[in-house]
């Protein structure tokens, strides 16, 4: 008797091209609208066709993000997959393949699946992807209906004669799948609401998290250059380009991107560029450019393992450092960096507000384990915030940096106003031309600075993600690990464990010293040297105890984060 | 030669401006050439950008009272291209020397010219660094000693209305700073081109280059003759290599080329007046249900 309860994680592992993209996709989809928690994660090699490529999904009875190392249920499309997840593959791992494809591996418990006969038999090999769902969906007990319905949705404009050989492949698979689950003695247990009963969720990845974040705040202007996994943003707005009248322009490189979108951004459009750690590295001098100019900017930057190339499809919080110190002199700057696919979406409207607000570049920090990722959202945390505008309308008298005593000059834009708008790279007077008066410089200076303190009265205050706020030991987590600390804390329950999430990295507020003080403090991130922990000694002056790191290009697994807090 | 008249105030001067400019440098003619050209056409100073870079050339319009970004080295038509796309009521133009356009932002010249976006570049030419004081530029004549270029210049030069004619550029064309009038003609053609227009100007600077002086490009240019046809591409590729005498004016001209910004559909309201769609927002969230 196998018996799962609340929790199973199926691995789909195959080559690039043979389809795992699609089933895990279907799969979740069905699994969403039948009431499961669904969250689905994704490694691929840097390839577009062949090796050795895998997707969990998990259903889950609470709402997880998290990636588990466990495998209950492994469907492996050829014989690399077997060997690629070897060290996963335990005695309670079911590897379902077809066992001609298979042979040269040794999956351990194999349970012969004739994928592809099935897909032959409904009258096409390309129906495999249809047939490996439907024997999910057997083995777990979740009725056929919600696949068929899906099917027909989405094959509808292909002619009845495909959605009907799908619904057979489907039904071919579906049996095999209740048949084995039935001889295998599996049993499944997940609580699903009633339909009446369950809130309205959507289902995203965190691309599209982003994505909406930036539609919703009003996003205009997108110039960027592609690089994985940042591209992502990149397509999400080209594909939403005509309905919301955006502006999508692929530049030649990434230094054209950004100084494209501070163009953009200095004649009014509310502009984002998204790139990877590479590609920021070039962006470098816009960076400067705003922090000069006094030009709103967002980045969003979808962290890989550096340097240089490194490895372009894996993941990494390694660039934390990059962006804190990223542009020659000394300006403000904002990052964020969201946990959730809610927050990603609330915070990317934010990091819009605040560029605008303070006229300074804000940047989204996400990775390629958090944007690749998928999972349900509830639609009530999908929020739309309102728009604020801070443009003004110019005057003759009208100086782009004029001193006030925010630190603030009112942002005019060329032909909005009677006034002209000059905006230099050089330090300049208020009237933005360049300037070499020692106390012009001085008081430029520190009007750009100013800022930095309301900045930090107004930043976001980490969340408790587990245990209690008295607890004496607190883990420290920050971006896409939130899932992953609240899943191991749930796990552990204990007493004297607390985690603290931060999505907002910079500029920490002051208040944040306090919620530390006298706590024994570990830092948990996906990088080797541990640089939020030093970037929360530089601000706070709050000691690490403990670094949980990992650098190997992977996501930290909650098995590897329980095992490390029982150190603790 | 024509000096600009003292009696009629132009709307683009700024008359107590501390000049950063050498006495005599090519750079006054061209600024007031370009003011001429400006006038002229009747363009308004309030719905005009000149986008510039980093060089001696690129502090044109800090000299000019008209809207302005100064951006950096190499980069101001990745900005010209920002603000045009964000407001296409704006007259741009686009204003930096030789090694900005074409060394460090060599790559963004090329693929300006391919988006076709309806503004203007005017580089001013000068065969030198001269803010970096007197290194070899992409255009400086092979031969030409420098404190840099000890053994002489080695590079075969860049020539920018081959290359932009290679690119299929709609409109190229070259003058010389020293011709203020002939000079002001080419600039209101070429601002009142619709389409990416190209106008390399021959500036001398008269500190650090010793070689291309005034004299020099008096003797070693020509002016495009009365019936010369700027519509045929491949006789302007001939002009183009031309390289015993420099041949001046509209060397190639080609009406109706679609722009970039009819291409991607933005329309006259500018992106900072844009309304918020809430109806396709909810239908977009709707699709992830």
């Amino acid at each position: 008797m196998r018996h799962y309860s609340s929790d199973i994680s199926i691995v789909f592992g195959g080559g690039a091209g043979q389809g795992i993209q699609t089933i895990a996709s279907t799969l979740v989809n069905v699994l969403k609208r039948s009431g499961c928690h669904v969250f689905a994660c994704t490694e691929f090699m840097s390839r577009v066709r062949g090796g050795s490529n895998s997707t969990q999904v998990r259903i889950t009875g609470k709402k997880r993000h998290a990636y588990v190392n466990r495998i209950d249920f492994l469907f492996a499309l050829n014989a690399d997959a077997i060997a690629h997840l070897k060290t996963r593959i335990t005695p309670t791992t079911m590897v379902f393949a077809d066992k001609n494809q298979v042979e040269s591996a040794d999956p351990g418990h194999l349970v012969d699946t004739p994928i592809t006969a099935f897909a032959r038999q409904a009258g096409n090999p390309i129906y495999s992807s249809t047939a490996a769902v439907a024997v999910a969906l057997g083995l777990l007990g979740i009725p056929q209906g919600g696949l068929d319905n899906y099917l027909r949705e989405i094959f509808a404009d292909k002619g009845e004669s495909v959605v009907a050989d799908n619904i057979e492949a489907a039904r071919l698979g579906y049996a095999f799948g209740r048949e084995t689950a039935l001889r295998e003695e599996i049993e499944v247990e997940i609580a699903v609401e009633p339909e009446k009963n369950r809130p309205k969720e959507l289902l995203l990845d965190g691309t599209a998290a982003v994505g909406i974040g930036a539609v919703a705040a009003g996003c205009t202007f997108i110039s960027s250059y592609p690089m994985s996994p940042g591209t992502g943003v990149l397509t999400f707005l080209a594909q939403r380009s005509h309905e919301f009248s955006i502006v999508v322009d692929q530049a030649e490189d990434e230094i054209a991107a950004i100084n494209t979108a501070l163009g953009a951004s200095y004649a009014g459009a509310r502009a984002i560029v998204t790139t990877s750690g590479g590609g920021f590295a070039l962006m470098e001098e816009g960076i400067s450019l705003a922090g000069m100019t006094e030009v709103p900017l967002v980045v969003h930057l979808g962290q890989r393992p550096g340097p240089a190339t490194g490895m372009p499809t894996r993941t990494e919080q390694g660039d934390l450092s990059l962006v804190l110190h990223a542009g020659h002199g000394e300006f403000p700057r904002v990052i964020l960096a969201p946990g959730t696919f809610a927050e990603a979406i609330l915070l990317t409207q934010r990091a819009f507000q605040l560029a605008d607000r303070y006229q300074l570049t804000v940047f989204v920090l996400t990775d390629q384990f958090f944007l690749d990722s998928a999972g349900t959202v509830p639609e009530s945390a999908v929020r739309k915030e309102p728009i604020e505008r801070h443009i003004v309308e110019t005057d003759e008298e009208y100086m782009r940096y004029r001193f006030t005593p925010d630190g603030l000059s009112p942002r005019g834009v060329p032909g909005y106003g009677k006034g002209i708008v000059k905006c230099d790279s050089h330090e300049h007077d208020e009237t933005g031309h360049l300037t070499e008066n020692f106390e012009t410089r001085r008081r430029m200076v520190e009007k750009r600075l100013r800022r930095i303190k309301a900045l930090a009265a107004e930043s976001l205050m980490p969340e408790l993600v587990g245990g209690s706020a008295d607890a004496p030991n607190i883990v420290v987590a920050w971006g896409s690990n939130r899932g992953v600390l609240e899943e191991s804390l749930d796990t552990l329950q204990r007493a004297d464990l607390a985690g603290l999430h931060f999505s907002q990295l910079y500029p920490i507020n002051p208040s944040v010293a306090a919620l530390l003080k006298g706590k024994i403090v570990t830092v948990l991130e996906n990088n080797a040297s541990g640089q939020f922990a030093d970037l929360l000694h530089r601000e706070l002056a709050v000691s690490t105890a403990h670094r949980i790191l990992k650098w190997t290009g992977e996501p930290f697994s909650v098995e590897e984060v329980v095992e490390a807090l029982r150190e603790i | 030669m024509k000096t600009p008249s003292p009696a009629k105030p132009n709307p683009f001067d700024m008359p107590n401006k501390e000049m950063g400019w050498c006495p005599g440098c090519g750079n006054y003619k061209l600024l007031d050439a370009l003011k001429g050209a400006l006038i002229e056409l009747g363009i308004d100073r309030r719905n005009l950008v000149v986008v510039s870079g980093i060089g001696q050339g690129a502090k044109t319009p800090q000299y000019l009272n008209t809207n302005m970004f100064n951006g950096l080295h190499g980069r101001s038509l990745p900005a010209a291209l920002g603000i045009r796309l964000s407001n296409r009521n704006l007259t741009v133009i686009a204003e930096s020397g030789d090694g900005c356009m074409y060394g460090e932002g060599g790559n963004h010249f090329l693929h300006a010219i391919r988006r076709n976006c309806d503004m203007t570049l005017i580089v001013h030419d000068n065969m030198i660094y001269g803010l970096t004081k007197g290194q070899a530029s992409p255009t400086s004549l092979p031969g030409m000693k420098t404190p840099v270029q000890i053994d002489g210049v080695m590079l075969e030069p860049f020539n920018p209305l081959a290359v932009s004619l290679a690119l299929n550029a709609p409109f190229v064309a070259r003058a010389s700073a020293g011709d203020e009038e002939e000079t002001k003609e080419i600039i209101k053609q070429a601002i009142s081109f619709r389409g990416f227009a190209v106008v390399d100007v021959f500036q001398p600077c008269v500190v650090f280059n010793r070689l291309n002086t005034y004299q020099w490009f008096r003797e070693n240019t020509y002016y495009l003759p009365g019936d010369y046809d700027p519509a045929d591409r491949m006789q302007a590729f001939a002009k183009a290599v031309e390289t015993e005498k420099l041949p001046l004016g509209v060397i190639f001209r080609e009406e109706g080329r679609p722009v970039y910004e009819d291409l991607l559909g933005i329309g006259n309201t500018p992106l900072r007046s844009q309304e918020f769609r809430e109806e396709a927002f909810e239908k977009m969230i709707a699709e992830y249900r």
